[in-house]
């Protein structure tokens, strides 16, 4: 269990470039957006001053901390990269949130990103260089949980498509989001298949991007920025591997139930549903955001059926999930996604979200879930 | 009655799955109950085929008591590197054994078989696995292709309690070109029909045979059944006939069902007549192929049932939709993915994971009770370090946990059935499913395990084990050696 660093830390700056099939941008062109619209969002006029330290996160990098650092011309001070499956974003703005509470820096820059489209395909590469655990497939680990949760608890097919139809609705409204297009229940039930019971409207986009984040001391803060957001929490946890765990029961994901208990806790959430006001999940899959509503508690393990049909994580319901599309729509270039929740989640807290704004929002959550999935990430912000 | 002497104690077969409809063969539909051959599934080939066989034959045996493996096949994966090393260790046997490949021709099955007879002779105290398994491809749509088939059949050789004592062999050489694969063939080659079924068959089955009844002094009459492959049906029972048995005392040799399944043929029936035999009954197996051997059994006892009988094999098999997919399933047809590229399981990794991969032993820690797999430094449940004993899992049931099915991941017949398996309340295995269709599956549903090769990557072939839905009720599950 963490110590907890609420309202130590705060964010006075963030940036993400449009997320898509970036073929005229290099990560040295989606770094450099990002991290100059981050500059510009914190009035930090003199960033080879004023930048202390960078934390970037990708999961396949070329050149790793050269790559950021030769981009932005940031050198002579400590650049790391950091790398945790999906949770690299979250954990990467988890590193620069720990390096300024200490009080090593006083202002530190995140940049998540990856360039996923260079590789030739258009979902993630298979590779044969093992004879166990394949088809070692994204789609296909975390489809592994629908069979068991759907004969348990009734869910189906139906529900998982409701919730790509949300968040295909909230990316229409979000500028930067790669896929802008409403689409139907039956849409998704009559794609092609990826793995069952995911069809291609169950998965998440895969895409290049890059998003920033510039964080600093809660009393340095105002300097910035007169609206800071405040870290309320921060939180990594990992789990056993579901595919040898001799006791997982393929109803919740354990790493989210773990990083939940500890980053609440940081927070002072004893009620999720009531305390948050809106959240950003990992919608690698639709089932993904599915058992992550229960997995951190905002409703009954069992419950998610009722709740997607009733709307409580619209745009409009009681606890809105995935306002700008989430990874389903608004893409997901694996080491920026954390950052580009944070970025999300910052924007709504200020009010200056758009046709997506959740209305007296001041607490925030931003969840990622990588790996088997083994491990995840979760920030909680806050405006007051 | 047993017998105290040298012979079989104990027998499996394997005849996979799948069906190819004689019929599509020739771009005809499918009848119904009409003719077909057991083809090999796309992650079969004769090392897995030779599992199967052999596990079935050793189910209830003790794995340590087996002293060799002597391995036929004309369809080895590798040109260099033995076979029945690797079927045992799949088999997990232990590493003081003997292991030979008999290869080359079609009467290999025979040479394993004498060879193991003379190793028990010698020594009695020792068990030799024989093993005999084929995968031989004709060229598509070819004559030949008709006949051939796909199986494999596992003999337990050894003295005392024999089930069959083996008893005298006859064996006539001869050089002739009517079935041959050269160096760079893939498919098999032959002479004209009418050559080779005179000159090829006939004559070296007609020889064989005069030669044994001379040596041994017997006539056919002697025997309660004859036990040969050939060439079609017809030609069996003509030749049959010519060494001097009637068609009822031939054995059925399941062309329609299984084909022509090369050094595996006569050992697959010779199970098949075992499986049926009484006590005091006699069989003469000709083994045919540059010539051709004779051996004689006598079944000493009656009842013994294999875990699966060819009976349950013939009635589990599932007939292709297509001769497109029987191209796919051998990798006969043109793909836009390179199968041997790609790095493979890198040798060192191999070579490390060894006893989990191909052995499938996960391990049990001996502080909490709780099954691994695969096998760890530090225990899941207490966290004890290195306190584990090896348990082999590929003799185990397993439940499904729950599955996907994925329709991304790369396969002659998508989608793959993914089932993420429960072994003793504890080892989980994330396996793919082999033999099963999408419409089976469900949660806890019941499993067994089955080698299998999983992919070519690398230039050579990799291996796993996959699960298979344990057969419904009607499915023969036991095995129960005549006493």
């Amino acid at each position: 269990m963490s110590k907890g660093i609420r309202d130590k830390v705060a964010i006075v700056g963030v940036g993400c470039c449009k997320f898509g099939e970036n073929w005229h941008q290099s990560p040295e062109d989606m770094i450099v957006e990002a991290a100059y619209e981050a500059y510009a969002d914190a009035g930090l006029e003199d960033p080879q001053a004023q930048i202390d330290a960078v934390f970037c996160g990708s999961v396949y990098p070329s050149r790793g901390t050269a790559e950021v650092a030769e981009s932005l011309k940031l050198f002579d001070r400590p650049v790391s990269l950091v790398q945790n499956y999906c949770a690299t974003g979250t954990d990467a703005f988890r590193y620069g949130v720990a390096a300024v509470a200490s009080g090593m820096h006083d202002t530190v820059l995140v940049v998540g990103y990856d360039k996923p489209k260079d590789r030739g395909v258009s979902g993630p590469s298979i590779h044969m260089n093992t004879a166990r655990g394949l088809p070692m497939t994204p789609a296909g680990w975390f489809s592994l949980c629908c069979a068991r949760y759907f004969e348990t608890y009734g869910a189906g097919r139906e529900d998982l498509a409701r919730i790509a139809v949300k968040n295909h609705h909230n990316g229409t409204l979000a500028p930067k989001s790669m896929l802008k297009k409403e689409i139907t229940v039956e849409d998704v039930m009559n794609a092609r298949m990826i793995s069952w019971p995911f069809t291609l409207y169950d998965c998440a986009a895969q895409s290049d991007g890059a998003a920033a984040a510039i964080i600093t001391r809660s009393s340095l803060a105002k300097n910035y920025r007169d609206d800071p957001v405040y870290v309320k929490g921060v939180s990594i946890a990992l789990s056993a591997n579901p595919q040898s765990d001799p006791t997982f029961d393929f109803l919740a994901w354990k790493p989210t139930l773990a990083a939940a208990r500890d980053v609440y806790k940081q927070a002072g959430i004893t009620n999720p549903m009531q305390q948050i006001h809106l959240a950003q999940v990992h919608d690698c899959f639709t089932m993904t955001e599915l058992l992550t509503y229960e997995d951190l508690g905002f409703i009954p393990k069992g419950s998610a059926r009722e709740h997607i049909t009733n709307g409580t994580f619209a745009l409009d319901g009681a606890l809105p999930v995935n306002t700008d599309g989430g990874l389903k729509t608004f893409g997901h270039p694996t080491g920026a996604t954390g950052v580009r929740m944070i970025y999300e989640n910052v924007l709504q807290l200020q009010g200056r979200a758009g046709a997506r704004q959740v209305q007296g929002a001041t607490m925030a959550l931003s969840h990622n879930l990588g790996g088997a999935p083994q491990t995840c990430g979760l920030a909680i912000l806050g405006i007051e | 009655m047993t017998g105290q002497s040298v012979g079989i104690l104990a027998y499996g077969s394997y005849i996979p799955a799948t069906r190819l409809p004689l019929a599509m063969i020739h771009g005809g539909r499918a009848k119904e109950g009409g003719p077909e051959k057991a083809v090999a599934g796309f992650d079969e080939d004769a090392i897995t085929m030779a599992v199967a066989a052999a596990v079935d034959c050793l189910h209830g045996i003790e794995r340590g008591a087996v002293d060799g493996v002597y391995f036929a096949t004309t369809t080895s994966p590798f040109r260099e590197k033995q076979a029945a090393a690797f079927i045992a260790k799949a088999l997990d046997l232990r590493s003081d054994i003997a292991t030979n490949d008999f290869t080359g021709t079609l009467r290999a099955g025979a040479g394993a078989l004498l060879a193991a007879l003379h190793a028990v002779q010698a020594d009695p105290t020792k068990k030799i696995l024989v093993i005999a398994a084929d995968t031989r491809l004709a060229a598509p749509r070819s004559a030949l292709e008709m006949n051939m088939g796909d199986a494999a059949a596992a003999f337990l050789l050894g003295s005392g309690h024999v089930l069959a004592a083996i008893g005298d062999s006859y064996t006539h050489t001869d050089e002739i070109y009517d079935v041959w694969r050269a160096e760079h063939d893939d498919y098999l080659r032959a002479w004209e029909d009418r050559f080779n079924v005179m000159h090829g068959y006939t004559d070296n089955v007609v020889a064989a045979c005069r030669g044994f009844y001379a040596k041994t002094g017997t006539t056919a009459s002697d025997y309660t059944r004859a036990v040969l492959g050939g060439p079609d049906g017809r030609t069996l029972l003509d030749v049959g006939k010519k060494a001097g048995f009637a068609a009822q005392s031939i054995q059925d040799a399941l062309f329609g069902k299984v084909g022509n399944c090369g050094t595996a043929f006569t050992p697959l029936l010779l199970v098949a007549a075992l499986e049926t035999a009484q006590a005091g009954d006699t069989l003469l197996a000709v083994f045919y192929g540059d010539g051709a051997e004779v051996v004689s059994i006598d079944v000493s006892a009656a009842g013994f049932t294999p875990r699966h009988s060819i009976a349950w094999h013939l009635a589990r098999g599932t007939a292709l939709r297509s001769y497109d997919s029987y191209l796919k399933s051998r990798y006969l047809d043109a793909t836009e993915h390179n199968r041997r590229g790609g790095e493979g399981v890198p040798a060192t990794v191999h070579y490390r994971e060894r006893d989990s991969d191909i052995s499938f032993l996960g391990q049990r820690c001996t502080q909490c009770g709780t099954l691994h797999f695969p096998a760890c430094r530090v225990c899941y449940s207490c966290y004890a370090k290195d306190q584990f004993e090896s348990e082999r899992l590929s003799d185990k049931q397993g439940r499904v946990m729950s599955y996907s099915f994925d329709y991304f991941f790369p396969s002659p017949e998508p989608p793959v059935i993914v089932g993420m398996c429960e072994v003793d309340n504890g080892a989980r295995v994330y396996l793919q499913m082999t033999d099963a269709t999408t419409d089976m599956l469900r949660c806890d549903l019941p499993v067994e395990f089955v080698f299998r090769k999983i992919h070519d990557a690398g230039n050579k072939p990799n291996y796993f084990w996959k699960s298979r839905p344990i057969a419904d009720a009607q499915a023969q599950t036991t095995t129960e050696a005549a006493a």
